[in-house]
């Protein structure tokens, strides 16, 4: 994992039928950093994603990994140097942890070919990491919605990427257990410098964990930047519409949105 | 990881054995009979020998008859699980859906009202099955692919065939209607070598390319967005394994007729056998196997009138059918 890929969208126009969601956007991922995407709902962050994992095709401009269009090159070998986990996938009924954290091996895997020792220690890092080295035989269906998070990122972590990107990865989990995941994927970019794109909907939470921001408007960004760059009452107005107050978090030392509602 | 291991060790234990008990089907379908043949004589006419009256009955009628039910069995069961995992759903096998009735009307229509031969009626059905997925697929992947569409629209698919079917029949001749039988109930009465060979080289071709694809099918049960992102080209994989199955199940719907419940039963019993972790499309092929065989046995023997294969299967799987149809909207099924 020494090799530093570059992720970059130039010119990218998304949509949906008719339906423009992203207009022209131009984009390079920092490599060996974590970068949170945030915007407003339907502004288009989650769709720049897939566009970023390949799973919608560009109706013009390109999707570019290390120069090369990303729809160019085969699929699996994409699949070796970026890892995604969506937002809602689904876990066979019945399927043991170990058995789905397994399935992220499919990409290093050829059709028959019986599982390497390579294999099994990618699975066993990937539960290690996450911590559910104990869950391993344990259904999936079973589990909490905090461990099963944990599962899916461990899934994405026996991937073995360099570039691992998150929809929404802290949705409908408790303040903790959003916490918990954060700090999971710190660690996994401190420690082995694994580029992560991640969309966010807690402008607080991606503040504090993002070293780089994008927030996204109307299809196109409007800010770029480090959390205080971006992390301003004129931005948060502008991309939130809402009005704000931002302090100094006392924890972590990144900004603090205080929104100002009616009430 | 202990588990893993003993899970791994499990899953060939048990295809082990299912391979094991399909082949003691197979050895029992030569040997049970009017004649009694033993292990002995079976073998010798096996290994080509003259045996009297063991060659003539077990070479040219029970041997022909125990391949076609086995290769049936083998290509309903990979085609049905192939159906089930892309749609992730229970009920989406290709025979609930219609695609076996497609094949059914247009040999129905090709020996009534066109009065063809043997094979153009083969050909026909061929094309019936196809025609009928393409419907399917044209009609119900209109604005994206949702399973729970294609099988509302499979199952309203089905139905029309059926009455398709139904009129045809109320307008054809009696010797006509003995030979169209074959079409409505699955039945192995009408297996000769002949019609084993294209059913062999199908199910060679096809099993093959199924079973490759076995492990991106598993990966696809995690969603079209996660079997993206671990490399599996999602449309392409899709598009192959279902025309796999289709051409296989049409192979296999000509050979036997429609032998009702088979691609339905056989993916929900080998994933209940070898668990969730692995690709299903051989253990259910297996299954299928099995279940044609053990079906045909009780139907000739367990009786005093003989009964076409299908019958069997359709008592077993309605009920089962049903015990799913109560269950999905509690749990959202199995597969």
């Amino acid at each position: 994992m020494t090799t530093v890929h570059q992720l970059t969208a130039e010119a990218v126009t998304l949509a949906y039928g008719a339906r423009t969601v992203v207009d022209a956007l131009d984009l390079a991922i920092e490599p060996g950093q974590v970068t949170a995407i945030v915007g407003a709902n339907g502004s288009g962050k989650s769709t720049l994603l897939r566009a970023l994992a390949r799973l919608i095709a560009p109706s013009s401009g390109t999707v570019l990994l290390d120069g090369v269009a990303v729809d160019r090159r085969p699929s699996k070998e994409v699949a070796r140097i970026i890892g995604l986990l969506p937002q809602s996938p689904v876990a066979p009924e019945g399927i043991a942890v170990a058995d789905l954290v397994g399935r992220g091996r499919h990409p290093h895997q050829r059709p028959f070919a019986p599982w390497n020792a390579a294999d099994h220690a990618a699975v066993a890092a990937a539960l290690a990491a996450t911590g559910i080295t104990d869950l391993a035989d344990r259904p999936v269906d079973e589990l909490s919605g905090g461990q099963r998070q944990r599962v899916w990122i461990a899934m994405a972590l026996a991937q073995q990427t360099d570039i691992l990107l998150l929809d929404e990865p802290t949705t409908f989990l408790d303040v903790a257990h959003q916490i918990d995941v954060l700090d999971l994927l710190t660690d996994l970019n401190r420690d082995r410098g694994t580029t992560i794109v991640m969309v966010l909907h807690d402008l607080n939470l991606a503040a504090r964990y993002a070293h780089q921001l994008v927030a996204v408007r109307d299809g196109r960004i409007h800010t770029v930047g480090s959390p205080h760059d971006v992390v301003t009452p004129d931005v948060v107005r502008q991309v939130f519409a809402l009005d704000s107050e931002v302090i100094t978090d006392p924890v972590s030392g990144a900004p603090l949105v205080l929104p100002k509602g009616r009430h | 990881m202990a588990g893993r291991r003993a899970r791994l060790r499990r899953r060939a234990l048990v295809t082990t054995g299912l391979l094991l008990g399909v082949l003691v089907l197979f050895a029992a379908s030569l040997m049970i009979g009017n004649t009694f043949y033993g292990p002995g004589p079976v073998l010798r006419v096996l290994a080509g020998q003259q045996v009297d009256g063991a060659s003539y009955t077990v070479g040219q009628l029970r041997l022909p008859r125990a391949t076609t039910g086995l290769l049936v069995g083998l290509a309903m069961g990979t085609a049905g699980v192939t159906f089930q995992t892309l749609l992730r759903n229970p009920l989406a096998s290709p025979d609930v859906l219609g695609i076996s009735t497609g094949a059914s009307a247009a040999a129905v229509f090709g020996i009534i009202t066109l009065g063809l031969d043997e094979t153009a009626v083969s050909l026909l059905a061929l094309g019936g099955a196809l025609a009928t997925a393409l419907t399917l697929n044209v009609v119900a992947a209109r604005g994206g692919f949702v399973g729970s569409r294609f099988i509302l629209i499979g199952i309203g698919m089905a139905a029309m065939l059926q009455s398709i079917v139904a009129y045809l029949l109320s307008r054809a001749a009696a010797w006509d209607i003995q030979t169209a039988m074959r079409w409505l109930t699955g039945s192995l009465n009408g297996a000769t070598w002949r019609a084993v060979a294209p059913l062999a080289a199908a199910c060679a071709v096809l099993v093959t390319v199924l079973a490759a694809r076995g492990r991106d099918l598993a990966v696809l049960r995690l969603g079209d967005d996660a079997a993206a992102a671990l490399g599996v080209n999602v449309g392409r994989a899709r598009l192959l394994s279902m025309l796999a199955a289709v051409v296989l199940l049409a192979f296999a719907t000509a050979a036997s007729g429609p032998v009702a419940f088979v691609a339905f039963m056989a993916g929900p019993i080998a994933v209940r056998m070898v668990g969730t972790g692995a690709s299903l499309v051989l253990p259910a092929g297996l299954v299928g196997s099995a279940i044609v065989l053990a079906a045909d046995l009780i139907a000739q023997h367990a009786f005093e009138t003989r009964y076409p294969v299908g019958v069997i299967t359709g008592l077993l799987g309605a009920p089962y059918l049903i015990a799913l149809l109560i269950g999905t909207n509690r749990s959202g099924g199995s597969l």
